[in-house]
């Protein structure tokens, strides 16, 4: 009797219209249209390698778009995360190289220092009240310095070879790297969806006073945010440099608004307050794919970042429509 | 001020206004007309459908059905441009000036006053000074909006509509932040207008002022309009069971108590407004908090709270010292606060009813950090049941929901906190009168419980019926004391005015 007065829909047909429902839905639908046009017109595209390698390519994507994601959930925003990314991957390479640590130690090391950079960040935008859009400006200089500082400007060369399992390795043949994403995806959305933490992040993102007056401290969630925004950013760039199989100190260069485009094509509001995991994964999937596009296409690199742009422009465009809509 | 049309067809004219939401049909087949120079007032319970009526005919919602006239001709209203154009202008529930802003500018905005390609601002300050004027707001028309009280926001409002001239002005919920003294003066304004021939549609949950101000009554119930009664057949007890389709009555009496020790002492509260601040509130009472708006008394609260920074002061819970930082201690300590403010402080509106209710005690409600969320459905189905918020589910986000609901849902928020001491701040603003009085019960139970709790109110009935002993504020100090038995209006008032 209880279940139907908590409006809990049971059933298959009640999964499939929430999932219409759902805001992803319609960005699940762009990503279907997308790949059946280039299905059409692209053979090349259609090899199972071709569309594992685009997966293999927006992983890193997805994964720091999750990060990102929850920073702007929580209503902030992370500028700094391409040169975070950057330099944990870096660091990382270096714990092998230079310090002859072991594989899993040194991508621990590189994880704590992206880590580092979020908790910075979100000490900048808790302790100092900096805007979020400055003081990750500062962090994205910042952090990108200490990569060529480190590195003298030379990519970190000699990594062992069991590091490049990470970013080039298959596991039941299925590149590593979208192992990772799955992996992360699960944990983030489970950690959003079901965690006090996770819906005090929502809840300061839709309205920071009201979630203040409930008693929650809402410097503790943003420092978390921020913090595990850098985890993720610097997780991808170790992934990467996996995949590179150095230590690039360019890496991650402009990555923070590909980040960024991915979670507001995937529903989140810069506003704050909302935002899903499932989301950031099509939205990083659309970038993947439209790249992939473009590169099959044989469009001129000239004319790629623009139509990102334009595409990016549409997406938001869109979102900004429906929502004045529904109003 | 008499029509003079010769048939006397009403000036608008609202026939069979239908309007459907996803899960609720908010507008059902509903006829509403007002006629120039009358007061008519729109009631009914929260979530009958009053708001969604009148942002219909001021083009915020689109109709799914129906017709509009004015003066006989058909009319439409697209949007908010075209209702302002056509003379109809709506004072909200929530206020919209933008707070940045000083009076002038905000009254001219989007029709900025002009000389060659320049704002002519000391022609606006000219206009807008005879403006206030006339709605007795005595300001400078260079003070920022954000630094006026509720209060003068909704004067501003009203000076805002005569400046454009309107033949129809809504006011939804005018008198909802307004003190007594305030209160006539907007009626004074009204009274007014009516010479001036324009129609006044007037929403309020206040039967006394109902009755007083309105020439005509229209019952709202479910969607559906109910009913109309004209100026000599306006009696409260009439009204409310139109509105509610039952007999209820609207007194406001706190059931005896075992009033024990003190829950909660403040001694010498300093701020840079308050100015020794005194007072306990014991175990089993309700102390109101009266005063006119701006006299102080949420600063005291936000202060004991946590919420706004102490200069000086001490606080003892049971006896004991405690500091309290933040409201993170406040909450550690047992204490709950329904914020005066539902949309900026009491609810997070772009989520959904269930988790907001659930917002302050999700602790409670989760082991390990992650929240059962069966636990989480079942405590908001509860509150839902229990204070019979209106919404198609608990999914529902809350910024869907009518203003009376929304605050059913703030209050739900903090009594699944369970506090020990519990402080509402207006607890009844904008609720129905039978909400209301399942307000008043849920207090009586709960101090009959040993809960302390703290009320502030500008309504006096509900202060003195609700109170054991009342705190009257007056300019950041607390005037005086007085019990029950010694409490009326006429004591409170000189005491909160002096
Ligand atoms: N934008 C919306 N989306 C969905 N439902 C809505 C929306 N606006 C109003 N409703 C629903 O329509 C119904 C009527 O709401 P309305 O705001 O008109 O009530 P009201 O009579 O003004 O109540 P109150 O006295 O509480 O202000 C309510 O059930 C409400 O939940
Ligand atoms: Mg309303």
């Amino acid at each position: 009797m209880t279940d139907k007065t908590i409006g809990k829909q049971n059933g298959f047909t009640a999964a499939v219209k929430r999932a219409v429902k759902s805001s992803s839905f319609n960005i699940f639908i762009v990503l279907l249209l997308m790949s059946i046009a280039m299905y059409i017109v692209s053979k090349p595209f259609r090899s199972i390698d071709n569309v594992l390698s685009i997966a293999r390519n927006f992983s890193t994507y997805a994964i720091t778009g999750i990060g990102v994601s929850m920073v702007i959930i929580a209503g902030g925003i992370d500028l700094s995360l391409g040169s975070v990314f950057g330099f944990a991957g870096v660091i990382a390479c270096m714990g092998m190289v230079n310090l002859g640590w072991a594989v899993f130690p040194s991508i621990l090391l590189g994880l704590a220092a992206g880590a580092a950079f979020g908790l910075f960040n979100g000490m900048l935008v808790v302790r100092a009240k900096l805007p979020p859009f400055i003081a990750t400006l500062g962090t994205l200089s910042i952090a990108r310095s200490l990569c060529y500082i480190l590195t003298e400007g030379y990519p970190v060369t000699g990594v062992p070879t069991t590091f490049l399992f990470l970013g080039q390795g298959y596991i039941t043949g299925i590149p590593t790297p979208i192992w990772m994403m799955i992996i992360v995806a699960i944990i983030f959305a489970v950690f959003l969806n079901n965690t006090i933490t996770g819906r005090r992040i929502y809840a300061l993102g839709g309205n920071e006073e009201a979630t203040r007056i409930s008693g929650i401290n809402i410097n503790r969630v943003k420092l978390l945010a921020y913090t595990l925004c850098s985890l993720l950013a610097g997780f991808a760039g170790i992934i990467t440099a996996s995949k590179l199989g150095v230590g690039q100190p360019t890496a991650g260069q402009g990555f923070e608004l590909d980040a960024i485009a991915a979670v507001v094509i995937g529903g989140a509001s810069l506003d704050g307050g909302e935002g899903t995991v499932t989301g950031t994964i099509l939205g990083a999937a659309i970038m993947g794919v439209l790249r992939n596009a473009l590169v099959l296409l044989s469009i001129k690199s000239h004319w790629q970042s623009l139509i990102i742009g334009f595409v990016i422009i549409i997406a938001v465009t869109a979102d900004q429509l429906k929502k004045s809509r529904g109003k | 001020m008499e029509n003079t049309t010769p048939n006397k067809a009403p000036y608008l004219e609202m026939k069979g206004i239908t309007k459907r939401f996803p899960g609720v049909l908010a507008l059902d087949d509903v006829d509403f007309s007002v006629e120039l120079g009358k007061v008519i007032a729109l009631v009914g319970e929260n979530g009958a459908g009053k708001s969604t009526l009148m942002k219909i005919l001021a083009g915020v919602y689109e109709k799914d059905q129906g017709e509009i006239f004015i003066e006989g001709n058909l009319v439409d209203i697209q949007d908010p441009l075209s209702a302002r154009n056509l003379g109809v202008r709506v004072i909200y529930q929530e206020l919209m000036d933008i707070g940045n802003m000083d009076i002038a500018e905000n009254i001219f905005i989007g029709r900025e006053k002009r000389k060659g390609i320049f704002v002519d601002k000391n022609a606006m300050h000219e206009e807008a000074k005879g403006l206030l004027k006339r709605v007795a707001l005595n300001v400078d028309t260079r003070t920022q909006v954000a630094k006026l009280s509720i209060a003068q926001r909704q004067m501003l409002e009203v000076a805002k509509a005569l400046s454009l001239d309107a033949k129809v002005i809504i006011m939804d919920e005018p008198t909802s932040s307004l003190t007594e003294t305030e209160t006539k003066v907007l009626f004074g304004i009204i009274q007014r207008l009516k010479e001036d021939n324009v129609a006044v549609i007037f929403i309020s949950h206040r039967m006394e002022e109902i009755v007083h101000i309105s020439d005509e009554v229209a019952v709202l119930r479910d969607g559906k309009m109910v009913g109309k009664l004209a100026k000599e057949e306006i009696e409260e007890q009439r009204i409310i069971n139109m509105m509610v389709g039952r007999e209820i009555s609207d007194i406001f009496a706190k059931e005896d108590a075992e009033i024990t020790d003190i829950a909660l002492e403040v001694k010498d509260l300093n701020t840079d407004f308050l100015k020794d601040i005194n007072f306990h509130v014991r175990k089993g009472e309700v102390l109101g908090f009266a005063g006119l708006v701006g006299a102080g008394r949420s600063e005291v609260m936000r202060a004991v709270f946590g919420i706004d920074k102490k200069e000086s002061g001490q606080i003892y819970i049971h006896g004991e010292k405690v500091e309290i930082k933040s409201t993170v201690d406040a909450l550690k300590h047992g204490m709950g606060l329904v914020p005066e403010n539902r949309k900026e402080e009491g609810l997070v509106l772009g989520m959904a009813v269930k988790e907001n209710i659930s917002l302050a005690s999700l602790k409670k409600l989760s082991q390990f950090n992650f929240i059962n969320k069966k636990q989480e459905a079942k405590l908001a189905d509860d509150y839902i049941k229990s204070f019979q918020i209106r919404t198609p589910s608990q999914e529902q986000l809350v910024q869907n929901l009518s203003g009376g609901n929304q605050q059913k849902v703030v209050i739900s928020k903090w009594m699944a906190m369970e506090p020990d001491i519990l402080i509402l701040d207006e607890p009844t603003r904008g609720i129905d009168v039978g909400a209301k009085k399942e307000i008043h019960l849920l207090m009586s139970r709960l101090a009959k419980q040993g809960v302390a709790v703290i009320m502030i109110s500008s309504e006096l009935p509900e202060i003195i019926g609700m109170s054991d002993r009342i705190v009257v504020m007056h300019e950041g100090r607390i005037k005086g004391e007085i019990t029950q038995e010694n409490a009326s209006q006429e004591n409170i008032m000189k005491m909160a005015i002096s």
